[in-house]
């Protein structure tokens, strides 16, 4: 049966409204997209929507006690409880430097942990 | 009392301070201080975890503490003087600063310029008014993220989250990925005030109904809170009694709006404008006080970091212009003017000499959600041009060039006007 469903694209904050008619996992025909990134979003968003994730984890001995994280690229919607839970139970310590990779290739999603900022180690 | 003098002082280590800041260092101002009230820079991005910054200015996808990082590490790698655990206490029109810290006690610096660049605050329960008792588990949207990102602490377990403005977007899903139940997003307007990508990547992604034409109705709870009660409300936005219903809930969470924080911008007789709640400025972005700057949510709430970054650049700029003292008015000033559905437009006036610059970016926002809009731009009555989009939405800022060329065409103006209006037939 053929189907057809209006994504918001979040590929960028513009929001374009991209109409998407498909047939099970097969797309017939994208439109509204003002540029490529709406063409791979709807097609994603269709098969299997993946994002970034950001959160945060505990840091030891740190200026602040979380240190915020994301997924370097974007992993399953499905996997974000799961990762939530991998993230939770580790503690990093400080000093930490944007970019740190803390838990590497996340539920075999070929994303990395790291780090969104310094953070210095705290001040005694 | 320490007195010091410095060519510009930055009051506010945000976003907008930070680009001000380095702007005007690479424009040849190295006399620069920056005054910031935390105990380290970056204002509200390091609380703002998650992506979605930096698409226009990087033109790559980072989340608020990296955006924060890149301008933290630029600011770090100049010479700018930076003062943090540092309150700013008074700031007159003679652009003398009064402030103080633990370790220096009290200063006055006395400023060839100032950059107001404070930010805004949120709105908070008092501001609205809500019915019933006051427990705790009432609180912003903001705060919230400040203890769940920050402080390390999630402040509920079953939530609802009164607006639909980003942070409590933002907060729905944050809440709900450490654990908690968020059941519902109520909205008294039949539209949302956040970003159309926050809705579908916070609220779609993990089911959390988006309640539009609701609002909160009581609060109950004794101690802490203990349920909601909402309602439907008509379409002069009053509750309507026979559809209230209670929602158990630990946790309300205001996204309610965000109000420019402009106590000091007072002090130094800056004029506000009613419409965006911060100062009126020139292109340059200087307020009616010679001298004195705004950029930023201190001058009008912005909802992308890189509108802010772009403003702040255009006053960090101006501000250095001002201190080398090649900064001309024209002696005319004309006066832009928010037309049909447009709830205000930045700047106000236009009264600079045009120098080498090639266009003036206006910044507005709609007063109602549109669709297949046009844009149109007048000079004293008179049509210049217009731009086309596919729709035009209150929490998503719009922002078209006025060319220099036109404006050198037409001369001695006294107002420029703009109309946003739906395309006839739609």
């Amino acid at each position: 049966m053929i189907e057809t469903k209006t994504l918001t694209c979040v590929a960028c904050p513009k929001g374009c409204e991209v109409t998407v008619e498909y047939e099970g996992n097969e797309i017939i025909e994208i439109k509204g997209n003002a540029c490529p990134q709406g063409q791979s979003y709807a097609e994603e968003e269709i098969v299997a929507p993946t994002r970034i994730l950001p959160t945060t984890i505990k840091v030891k001995n740190g200026a602040l006690a979380l240190c915020p994280v994301k997924t370097t690229k974007q992993i399953p919607l499905e996997n974000m409880f799961e990762a939530m839970e991998i993230i939770g139970n580790k503690v990093i310590e400080a000093p930490i430097s944007m970019g740190d990779v803390f838990i590497e290739n996340i539920l075999d999603t070929g994303a990395d942990i790291v780090a969104t900022r310094d953070m210095p180690a705290e001040i005694k | 009392m320490r007195k010091v003098k410095k060519d510009l002082v930055v009051i506010g280590g945000g976003p907008a301070g930070l680009a001000a800041a380095k702007t005007a260092y690479d424009d040849g101002i190295k006399d620069v201080m920056i005054l910031e009230r935390d105990f380290e820079l970056g204002g509200i991005l390091p609380q703002c975890i998650h992506n979605g910054f930096g698409l226009h200015h990087f033109k790559e996808e980072l989340t608020g503490p990296e955006y924060a990082q890149r301008f933290i590490n630029d600011v770090e790698e100049r010479d700018i003087e930076v003062k943090l655990d540092t309150m700013v206490l008074d700031v007159t029109k003679e652009r003398k600063v009064y402030a103080m810290n633990k370790k220096e006690g009290f200063l006055e610096i006395e400023a060839k310029a100032v950059v107001l660049a404070m930010g805004c605050r949120e709105r908070t329960s008092g501001a609205i008014g809500i019915p019933g008792t006051r427990p705790a588990g009432v609180l912003t949207a903001g705060t919230a993220q400040r203890y769940t990102n920050i402080e390390g602490f999630v402040p509920g377990k079953e939530v609802v989250i009164l607006g639909s403005g980003d942070i409590g977007l933002i907060m729905a899903r944050r809440m709900k990925l450490e654990g908690a139940d968020v059941k519902a997003v109520c909205e008294l307007l039949p539209y949302t005030g956040g970003l159309t990508r926050n809705v579908v990547q916070c609220l779609e992604d993990y089911d959390i109904p988006l309640m539009l034409n609701h609002t909160v109705t009581a609060i109950k709870g004794e101690g802490r809170l203990e349920a909601v009660e909402i309602s439907e409300v008509d379409e002069n936005l009053k509750p309507i009694p026979e559809t209230a219903k209670t929602i158990k809930a630990d946790t309300l969470l205001l996204s309610v709006g965000l109000i420019p924080e402009n106590e000091l911008s007072k002090k130094a007789d800056v004029v506000l404008d009613d419409r965006t709640g911060g100062p009126i400025v020139n292109e340059g972005r200087e307020t009616n006080i010679e001298g004195i700057f705004a950029c930023g949510n201190v001058l009008h709430v912005h909802d992308l970091v890189d509108w802010v970054t772009e403003e702040s650049q255009i006053a960090g700029k101006h501000a250095a212009k001002y201190i080398k003292d090649n900064y001309e008015k024209t002696g005319r000033c004309a006066e832009v003017k928010a037309g049909k559905n447009v709830s205000y437009v930045i700047p106000q006036k236009i009264e600079l000499e045009a120098g080498d610059r090639k266009r003036i970016p206006l910044y507005m926002r709609v007063s109602t959600p549109l669709t297949a809009v046009d844009i149109n731009l007048y000079a004293d009555g008179e049509k210049l041009y217009s731009f086309s989009e596919p729709f035009a939405k209150p929490g998503e800022m719009i922002s078209v060039p006025l060319a220099q060329k036109t404006l050198d065409d037409l001369g001695n103006l006294d107002e420029i006007k703009v109309d946003i209006i739906e395309k006839e037939g739609n």
